[in-house]
């Protein structure tokens, strides 16, 4: 299981789960699961043109998650966000069976950009993850706190200067990122589960944002180390073992938030004053 | 005249028993989600549609592995699914879109284990591809039937319950004060939209269903305000996006010399998404000129924006 051809596998795991752990956080505060979904999703499409014309796959995910989050940030302003997602994923999908009815040989290289090959992983696609990640975490730092306001009271954000539109788009931006990073390893419909899963855990734990965000982490950590190991043992695909994981975690969550409250209702005792809407 | 015929429809066109049972069975799947669809951008579960509509594939995935008909399968996991996010979902939007995306991730999770049994055990390669995608022109023949008295089950479910859906629209706290069943409303619509979705995903594919589920809905919310009205143009929206895409993908393939067929999904997806923005540009450039209040142009389809 440690052997030197799964160190890469390890490495790429870590980067991904804390990635997804911090921008997971943002994802599940703005409600955004749908765009979520949508990018990495739709972004595969891009990889897939990318192959047609001999480009590197990553530049065509990196292009389309970009294109994407941009068409549904400046469609979104006239029209409900959740119908705009849905329309730019359909396009992009569209777009991907336009790509992939040209290419000749495509089936498991699908595949793999859907449910990801995480026990194949080389050293010089750590190179670029590691970068992209990076850069992804860094404008999370650096604009953590407008991001923080515009997503729980947008017009208090709005009326202390900020421009909420700027920050949503800044937002799908950073998604984009963070699905351009994830997808060649996890894949398209995984790097969606562990977006949610974890981060929504942790919110049943604690409503502070820097504990939740921390949480969030450790859980995304611990699924993605977990499946690795069961992935590697059992032979079974490493997706099934992540999303399983997320599902499980965000359950136990959601029993100790119903017990928690339970018992604060008992005591008379509120519990820990929520600094963010409880769900 | 001929001539413009001959160019219009390609030859054989008409003919094609290929074409002309995707053309039927296109038509029909999308005018009843053309119809579901208006109600579910209205309550604002597109994510929740297009999340039936993919996990379909775990059903169908799952069928292929213990040998009984797609169809149940697929028709089995979306109603499992949608009951799952009525039962973790929470009154907030905020609540559902978390609860829709832990049924949908789990879903997938169980998809990629399925399809992986299927790959080594059953070996269907294929399996990923033809759940994930689908395509018109593929349908199976003896599967029309079925796909039709269970799509017109979903359409008499959203009948049933249409005046509560509409009141439940407008407003929930009247609807709940004027003894509208809310909890079961939403629940007997989710249920109709996993039928319909599932049953489209099925014949046309997982992005078609999706395709066909918002955007002639939202096309026809931008054109009317009034509910009953928009629910017939979405229908009628889809079936012609359907047909014209049918006939476009068919005679793509004299098109550049290339001799190869754009996919049918592609040209349909492409027509809807279009038609879309240029509804929205009209509309605004209508507002600009007539210089209308700025009161938001339908305040239906932004509701709980």
């Amino acid at each position: 299981m440690f052997a030197s051809f799964m160190t890469n596998t390890w490495i790429a795991g870590s980067i991904i789960a804390v990635i997804a752990g911090v921008v997971g956080f943002f994802v599940v505060l703005r409600g955004a699961s749908f765009l979520a979904h949508a990018i990495p999703h739709g972004a595969f499409a891009g990889a897939a043109g990318a192959v047609l014309i001999g480009a590197d796959p990553l530049l065509g995910l990196g292009v389309f998650a970009a294109a994407g989050a941009l068409t549904v940030s400046f469609l979104g302003r006239r029209a409900r966000a959740d119908v705009v997602t849905a329309l730019a994923l359909v396009m992009m999908l569209g777009l991907g069976a336009l790509f992939l009815s040209m290419s000749s040989q495509y089936s498991s290289e699908v595949f793999a950009l859907l449910f990801g090959q995480v026990l194949g992983v080389s050293s010089l696609e750590i190179v670029p993850m590691v970068i992209l990640g990076a850069v992804c975490l860094i404008a999370v730092a650096v604009f953590y706190r407008p991001m923080l306001l515009s997503s729980v009271l947008p017009e208090m954000a709005a009326a202390r200067g900020i421009n909420v539109q700027a920050v949503t788009v800044l937002f799908s931006l950073i998604v984009a990122l963070a699905t351009t990073t994830s997808v060649p390893v996890v894949g398209a419909l995984l790097m969606f589960s562990l977006l949610v899963g974890p981060s929504a855990a942790a919110r049943s734990f604690t409503s502070r944002p820097p504990t939740a965000i921390i949480l969030s982490v450790c859980f995304a950590l611990a699924i993605v180390w977990a499946s690795i190991a069961a992935a590697y043992a059992s032979d079974l695909p490493v997706g099934f073992f992540v999303t399983a994981g997320s599902g499980i975690l965000y359950a136990i969550g959601r029993v100790w938030a119903v017990l928690l409250s339970s018992r604060s209702r008992r005591t008379g005792r509120s519990t820990t004053p929520s600094a963010l809407p409880v769900q | 005249m001929n001539g413009f015929l001959g160019t219009l429809f390609a030859h054989g066109l008409l003919t094609s028993a290929t074409v002309q049972t995707a053309l039927i069975v296109g038509c029909f799947v999308a005018f009843i989600t053309g119809v579901v669809g208006v109600f579910t951008v209205i309550r604002g579960q597109s994510f929740a549609g297009h999340a039936l509509a993919d996990l379909g594939a775990v059903g169908g995935s799952g069928a292929f592995l213990i040998g009984i008909s797609q169809l149940w399968g697929f028709v089995g996991a979306g109603i499992i699914a949608a009951v799952l996010m009525e039962l973790v979902g929470v009154k907030r939007l905020q609540g559902r879109d978390v609860a829709t995306g832990i049924v949908f991730g789990s879903g997938l999770g169980l998809t990629a284990l399925f399809l992986y049994w299927d790959t080594t055990i059953a070996n269907t390669s294929n399996a990923a591809i033809s759940v994930l995608f689908g395509s018109l022109f593929v349908i199976d023949t003896s599967l029309v039937p079925t796909v039709v008295i269970l799509s017109v089950v979903a359409l008499l479910l959203i009948v049933a319950i249409y005046r509560w859906l509409l009141l439940d629209a407008v407003n929930q706290d009247m609807a709940t004060v004027r003894g509208v069943p809310v909890r079961l409303t939403g629940i007997v619509f989710l249920i109709a939209l996993a039928l319909a979705v599932e049953l489209s995903s099925l014949t046309i594919g997982a992005i078609l269903s999706t395709a066909l589920l918002i955007g002639p809905a939202a096309i026809s919310l931008r054109l009317t305000k009034r509910i009953g009205i928009a629910v017939i143009a979405s229908g009628f929206i889809g079936v012609a996006a359907t047909a014209v895409g049918i006939v476009i993908s068919y005679d793509s393939y004299y098109w550049f010399g290339t001799h190869q067929n754009w996919p049918v999904s592609f040209c349909i997806v492409a027509l809807i998404f279009i038609s879309y923005v240029l509804t929205g540009a009209a509309i605004a450039i209508r507002d600009r000129i007539t210089r209308e209040s700025p009161v938001p142009h339908s305040v239906l389809s932004r509701k709980a924006a």
